[in-house]
């Protein structure tokens, strides 16, 4: 697999000189045809499929305006050029967002707009021919949807909604990626990105009530499918067994449990992320959604929290009202749905949680703004609040922290380059080239800053950095959850670490 | 001439106003299924608007992109818009309730000077397609002649303000003549016939080029969305009618 080169990790995050065609080969595995059908495409590509492809291209600009506007707005002015993470770690041209967009958009001059007809040429419209198309599939698939180039473009043009509607094309024509779609076909047979079954996962989290308990003392529990319980917390599958993310698990369970919340998880809703978005599919990605809605209903709660997940959250926070609401059988009281970091921070604000900071000490910590939560989402009632919520969290539990450039944070924060459906091997190219960028920035508060850990607030973050951040000389460990922040510092009633503290005697022996 | 001239104007205003309102239809009509402003974003309508108008007005997200194209985009702009309204004096009559807005000191000299600003921010902008590589590559032909259709403008039109000098009232006799179907005859001057053929030309084309950003920053999702899909239910017609079913349940 590992048959590139790891790009030289500079200073700063440069601007590279053009190098045509230099990620050409990249391309992800095609779906199969069970794949392809479960989410009712076409199992191969389709005889006719430029027709297909065109007239499919036609029904989405009649009911996207975001389509149709982008399209036509584009000036090539060139702002955009440089703020893509897959540009700046691959130099590949057709990697900057505007180069991006052009591959559908001189499609779409060429068959919908009288200059490309009749002038071709001039406007650099093209016929859809089979080297587009792959075109199309390698590089929408080097595009993590992260909106960063939307921040910078005077009239907001989000290569990710274009990204979105080439694969939406891709699919109806019979050319799927195996990753997005198998997964797709997996949360809608089993439950879970995972396949983890209901079995599996009632041992994974009665494992967890035992490694809580012997680590404090307390009886936490890790409800799943309780009817009647107050709410309902829907994480990516990650949490239940990948590292750091089921820290951060343990994180959210401890303070449900400090904080007397009647809560569970659900089998048939044991998946926050939905992949739907990412193939464009607001079929797909509704009908994802919806086994949300139906848990909540069935289990009777009152409340629906979502853990650590980026594109998740943007679709829970932004789509899911829309997808499946209204949900006017929650609790009216609270957001609908609800952030754990809300949650969390809430709860801190109150002084519902007692809090030593000492046991972070250890650690001097960053943070890293995931693309889907910083540019497609918010938290609290204000703008930008998801800005301060994760961060208020961390200080709050922790005692050194330091941002990384503001360059590369907030809006203008850097993808981990494994958003978007391409967390997958065999993109491993374009993931590792991806996050130099934000390698970059970890790397300068690391040597001047003493930086030693990295928090992130999205399973596929987490997953990634792990991955691809020891190419660049990081080890896995110095990425956390932000609950499993939380996490460390907590003192519950009653545990060994309040005992600790409070020098009073504690029955159990010490590790 | 200045029959065929005559004409053309028509034509071409026309074409302009038929086919961009056309486009703008259906820009209006096309509906936003999704919640999709680029977040930090404005979370009520009077934020929207400010949002827009800086936006429109100061290319707020081109400022914090890039300077250089910020300064030399916003010159051509500004110079464009002044120069536009400086024009208006050809246009509109003394008696008309707008002549002391138009007749005015500032917009008349301001925008006599504005032509500068237009042609040199156009010049920035042509080196920068011809000079730095990234937008070499994004450029197509059209984008070339574009920028030279307008330098072109500005630069006849600057002639005949400062050095060739035509006859200003025989000009406005000859437009107030063309809104008013009684044809007279254009100065004689080389500038002014190319001057307004190239107008004509930027006039046919608006419609179906990237000139169709002016109108499309208005409706950009990402730009002109309040952020508030928790609190506000949104739903598109089609949505509402093919993926809503759960509802009656
Ligand atoms: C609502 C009004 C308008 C807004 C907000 C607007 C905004 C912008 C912005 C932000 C850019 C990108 C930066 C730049 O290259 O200058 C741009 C480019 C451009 N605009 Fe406009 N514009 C408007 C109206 C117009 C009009 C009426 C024209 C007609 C001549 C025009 C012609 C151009 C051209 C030719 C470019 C491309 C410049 C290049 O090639 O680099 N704009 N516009
Ligand atoms: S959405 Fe992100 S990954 Fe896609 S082109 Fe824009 S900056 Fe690049
Ligand atoms: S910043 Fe926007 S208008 Fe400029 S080239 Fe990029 S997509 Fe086109």
């Amino acid at each position: 697999m590992a048959d590139f080169e790891t790009p030289e990790i500079k200073e700063f995050i440069g601007i590279p000189a053009l190098q045509e065609g230099s990620m050409a080969h990249s391309s992800p595995f095609i779906a199969k045809e069970n794949h392809q059908e479960a989410l009712g495409y076409p199992g191969e590509l389709v005889e006719n499929w430029q027709q297909v492809a065109l007239d499919k291209m036609d029904d989405l600009r009649t009911r996207y305006r975001s389509f149709q506007v982008f399209l036509d707005s584009c000036v090539k002015c060139g702002a955009c050029t440089d703020k893509c993470h897959y540009f700046l770690g691959t130099s590949d041209p057709k990697n900057m967002p505007v180069a991006r967009q052009d591959l559908l958009r001189k499609v779409y001059r060429r068959y919908f707009t009288f200059a490309g007809k009749y002038f071709p040429k001039l406007v650099g419209a093209e016929d859809l021919t089979e080297e587009v198309l792959d075109d199309w599939y390698s590089y929408f698939h080097q595009c993590s949807q992260c909106r960063r180039c939307s921040v910078f473009c005077p009239y907001g043009i989000d290569t990710a909604e274009i990204s979105m509607a080439a694969r939406e094309i891709m699919d109806v024509v019979g050319k799927g990626q195996k990753y997005c779609n198998e997964i797709i076909g997996k949360v809608f047979t089993i439950g879970n990105n995972l396949g983890l079954p209901g079995k599996a996962l009632a041992n994974v989290l009665e494992g967890l009530e035992e490694d809580v308990e012997d680590d404090t003392g307390v009886a936490v529990k890790f409800p799943l499918d309780v009817k009647g319980a107050d709410i309902l917390l829907v994480t990516p599958s990650a949490d239940f067994f990948a590292e750091p993310h089921i820290d951060g698990l343990i994180g959210y369970a401890k303070v449900f449990h400090e904080t007397g919340a009647s809560w569970t998880l659900s089998t048939t809703a044991s998946e926050a992320g939905n992949f739907g978005m990412f193939i464009g599919s607001y079929e797909n990605m509704r009908r994802v959604s919806m086994r949300i809605r139906d848990a909540a209903k069935e289990l009777g709660v009152k409340r629906i929290i979502f853990g650590e997940c980026g594109h998740a959250w943007r679709i829970a926070y932004s789509f899911l009202n829309t997808l499946c609401g209204p949900f006017d059988f929650l609790d009216q009281r609270y957001p609908i749905p609800q952030h754990i970091l809300e949650y969390t921070w809430g709860e801190l604000e109150k002084g519902s949680l007692r809090i030593n900071k000492e046991e972070n000490d250890h650690m001097t910590l960053t943070f890293h703004d995931s693309c889907n939560v910083a540019r497609g989402s918010r938290m609290g009632d204000y703008p930008g609040g998801q800005f301060d919520y994760p961060r208020n969290v961390i200080k709050a539990v922790c005692n050194n922290y330091v941002d990384m450039d503001p360059k590369t944070t907030k809006e203008a924060t850097f993808c981990c380059g494994g958003g978007g459906g391409l967390l997958t091997d065999d993109l491993m190219e374009i993931r590792v080239k991806g996050v130099l960028p934000r390698a970059t920035a970890l790397k300068s508060v690391v040597e001047n800053e003493g930086v030693t850990h990295m928090a992130a607030i999205c399973a596929i973050c987490k997953s990634q950095f792990t991955k691809t951040l020891p190419y660049y000389g990081f080890t896995m460990d110095q990425i956390v959850s932000v609950h499993q922040l939380v996490s460390e510092a907590l003192v519950m009633k009653g545990s060994e670490q309040e005992a600790d503290l409070d020098g009073t005697d504690s029955d159990d022996t010490e590790e | 001439m200045s029959g065929f001239i005559a004409a053309l104007l028509w034509v071409s205003l026309l074409v302009f106003v038929g086919f961009t309102g056309a486009k703008i239809r259906q820009y209006w009509k096309t509906p936003a299924p999704l919640k999709i402003p680029t977040t930090p974003a404005p979370v009520t309508q009077t934020g929207v608007v400010f949002r827009m108008a800086r936006e429109v007005v100061l290319f707020e997200s081109l400022f914090k992109s890039n300077k250089w194209i910020w300064v030399f985009g916003w010159m051509f702009h500004l110079g464009l818009l002044l120069a536009f309204f400086r024009h208006l004096r050809y246009v509109v009559s003394p008696e008309n309730f707008m002549w002391p807005v138009i007749s005015n000191v500032i917009v008349q000299s301001f925008g006599q000077y504005a032509g500068f600003a237009m042609v040199i921010g156009l010049l920035g902008l042509l080196a920068r397609r011809f000079l730095v590589e990234r937008i070499r590559y994004i450029s197509s032909p059209s984008d070339y002649l574009m920028l030279v259709m307008l330098i072109v403008i500005g630069v006849s039109g600057l002639m005949m303000s400062f050095v060739t000098h035509i006859d200003v009232v025989q000009l406005k006799m000859f437009v107030m003549g063309l809104f008013g179907f009684d044809f007279q005859s254009l100065p004689e001057s080389i500038a002014l016939i190319v001057h307004l053929l190239l107008v004509v030309v930027l006039m046919l084309i608006f419609p179906f080029s990237k000139l169709l950003h002016a109108p499309g920053v208005f409706f950009s999702p990402t730009r002109n969305q309040v952020d508030n899909p928790r609190e506000k239910r949104h739903l598109a017609p089609w949505a509402a009618e093919k993926y809503n079913d759960h509802v009656d349940k």
